[in-house]
């Protein structure tokens, strides 16, 4: 593309000797090319910018739809409020902690499955087809499998397998776990991790198989073992890929919000941020506090997304 | 063909490297002076290697784990068709005979048809809208490209990347003070904004793939953007616009939030009626999985198409 602009420069060249002529064509020239750009750009400034420059002035005021009377400006009283209430502080940890386990968990099992999936054997395009599928059922249907189906204590799969298991050995008393009261952190973070393994394992799949063949080779003529060859060949070439998983996902499950809402309704301790900032804005009704809450997610949004447009440019600067 | 960098690779400790290639060499004495110089020695490597030697059980354990994996959602799948009583059992009934109760409660419900094809509205339009402004987009973007046409990309990104949660509070007092709220109109329009930076980046991914020799033809023969859009670039592109609406379809079909923030009984989508069944509601499980089923149907179905160009599409065009 750059040979055919600098033909297209030089004509104008060649047929525009005034230099006033020549500004005002290649002003021209540059609208007729940003002209195809424009459409889309307005349109996604309008959309996302407006909402979140209205979003930070409203959490300077103090607006409760409850007391529609009471509406004014509040200065910083509302992000005082986030920071100084223990629920809020505790679904920020929960985020953390749910976001960190879920990706952590499914980039090693996504690992550990595109090693195997990078072998030949047979029927492999139909096991990749298989471990596809739960990263495509929608994430509320899944939720509610989960919920309902597998972890149900009295006719969930789980205990119903644990009661068919132990009813081989001829055992009256199988354990049945209340699975979403007793753990039910532990609960989401299995369906996350269930529905972004392949995820993950797509990403790292891909990166394995363009893995430089010579490399590879060489360290096993060289008479490396499978895992000095994995450790010192494969992981490095891995790494961007795992980075790209891991910032994507990150910025996903940060977001999450149907696990939450669905598996336990941000009860026993699982009410994640933008649970907590759902509740506060429709049942709360506190809209000043619910923007303040939502600036502060944007913030710690941006940290992390800050990675991950990192590691997706290196990627790009590879590339090109 | 060994490339410079095998060869230095095996320099230090080339005595083994060396032997096991003279072996390797004799070893195979059939092949024809011709692929002998053909084809580089590691080719003879490959088949002689412990680690890409087939080894059954690897495949084995890759269909087990693939089975682990659907498993939930095959379970799924056999629930829909089981009756309530035999869905709700401990152990489960495995070989229950099949009906299609589920599925006839699940239509019976008056809410199951509208929601579904307000769903499809969303998806639908909004993916088409996604796509007209984009393509000219991605354009602009990558084929001739504007200046700063990175700084535009990762603006574009970021967008993508901000909180839904924290842009729901100024959506909804706008839809109320507008009355936009309970309208399918609002959701097309913000699921477009949602889509948008998504597809520009994986159709900036795909259009790298046109020839420059095709669009300099198309630009000597003085065609316009519409017509080389139309007659040099779809044609090259189609298979990855064709993943890109595919993956917008799904974005689009799976939102949960801002379809339950800003909806209600009229313009309520697939995952709002799903919701419905956060409660349990005495023998429903059966219900429940033809609900989960039917809803996840078309982005299974989506998913599965795209698959080849999946990883390109989730992972923004980063990972070919």
């Amino acid at each position: 593309m750059s040979v055919s602009e600098t033909t297209a420069e030089q004509r104008t060249v060649l047929q525009d000797p005034s230099p006033q002529e020549q500004r005002t064509a290649s002003r021209k020239a540059g609208w007729v090319r940003r002209a195809p750009l424009m459409p889309a750009l307005v349109f996604v400034i309008i959309m996302t910018q407006l909402p979140f420059a209205t979003t930070i002035v409203i959490s300077f005021m103090s607006w409760n739809a409850l007391r529609p009377n009471e509406r004014g400006f509040a200065g910083f009283g509302n992000y005082a409020q986030v920071f100084s209430d223990s629920g809020l502080r505790s679904s920020v940890f929960t985020t953390i902690l749910l976001t960190i386990v879920v990706v952590g968990v499914s980039l090693v099992l996504g690992l550990l499955i595109a090693l195997l999936l990078d072998r030949h054997f047979f029927g492999r395009g139909v096991v990749r087809t298989l471990m596809i599928a739960p990263f495509l059922v929608v994430p509320v249907a899944a939720a509610l499998l989960w919920k309902h189906a597998i972890l149900n204590p009295s006719y969930g799969l789980i205990n119903g397998v644990l009661t068919w298991v132990w009813g081989l050995f001829g055992s009256e008393n199988p354990p049945q776990v209340a699975w979403l009261t007793q753990f039910p952190l532990l609960s989401i973070e299995a369906a996350l991790i269930w529905q972004w393994t392949p995820f993950m394992m797509l990403i790292l799949l891909a990166g394995l198989q363009s893995r430089p063949a010579e490399a590879f080779e060489a360290a096993k003529m060289d008479g490396a073992s499978a895992v000095q060859a994995f450790r010192y060949i494969t992981l490095p070439h891995l790494r961007r890929y795992i980075e790209l998983g891991a910032t994507l996902g990150a910025i996903f499950i940060v977001q999450n919000f149907d696990a939450v809402f669905t598996m336990t309704s941000g009860a026993l301790g699982t009410a994640n941020l933008p649970y907590t900032i759902y509740q506060t804005f429709f049942v709360r009704q506190d809209y000043g506090l619910a923007a303040a809450q939502g600036v502060i997610v944007v913030i710690g949004t941006i940290i992390v997304a800050t990675f991950a447009l990192r590691s997706v440019s290196s990627l790009l600067k590879e590339e090109s | 063909m060994t490339t410079p960098g095998t060869s230095h690779g095996t320099q230090h400790q080339s005595e083994p490297g060396s032997a096991r290639r003279t072996d390797a060499q004799e070893v195979a004495p059939t092949a024809t002076a011709a692929e002998a110089d053909a084809a580089p020695p590691r080719q003879t490597y490959r088949k002689h290697s412990p680690l890409s030697r087939p080894n059954p059980l690897w495949g084995v354990l890759a269909w087990v784990v693939g089975l682990l994996f659907a498993s939930p959602a095959l379970w799924m799948v056999l629930t829909s068709f089981h009756s309530e009583v035999d869905a709700a059992t401990n152990p489960p009934s495995l070989f229950a005979p099949l009906t299609l109760d589920g599925y006839q409660s699940f239509f019976g419900n008056s809410n199951a048809w509208p929601s579904l094809i307000n769903s499809a509205t969303a998806s639908v339009v909004s993916t088409v809208i996604v796509l007209v402004l984009s393509i000219p987009a991605a354009y602009a973007l990558s084929i001739r490209p504007v200046k700063k046409w990175s700084d535009v990309l990762f603006f574009l990104l970021s967008t993508r990347f901000l909180p839904i949660v924290a842009a729901v509070l100024p959506l909804y007092v706008f839809a109320v003070w507008s009355g936009a709220l309970d309208q399918i109109g609002l959701l097309i329009a913000l699921y477009t904004a949602m889509n948008l930076p998504i597809a520009v980046w994986m159709m900036r991914s795909f259009l790298a793939e046109v020839p420059v020799e095709m669009l300099e033809a198309a630009q000597l023969d003085g065609a316009g953007l519409i017509r080389t859009l139309r007659s040099v670039v779809a044609p090259v592109a189609m298979p990855g616009i064709a993943a890109t609406a595919l993956i917008c379809f799904i974005f689009s079909w799976q939102e949960l939030l801002l379809a339950r923030s800003l909806t209600g009984v009229v313009a309520g989508t697939a995952p709002v009626f799903l919701t419905s069944f956060v409660t349990s509601q005495g023998l429903f499980l059966a219900q429940v999985s033809a609900a989960a089923t039917i809803v996840s149907l078309p982005v299974l179905l989506a998913g599965f198409a795209a698959q080849d160009k999946l990883v390109q599409g989730l992972s923004l065009g980063a990972v070919k």
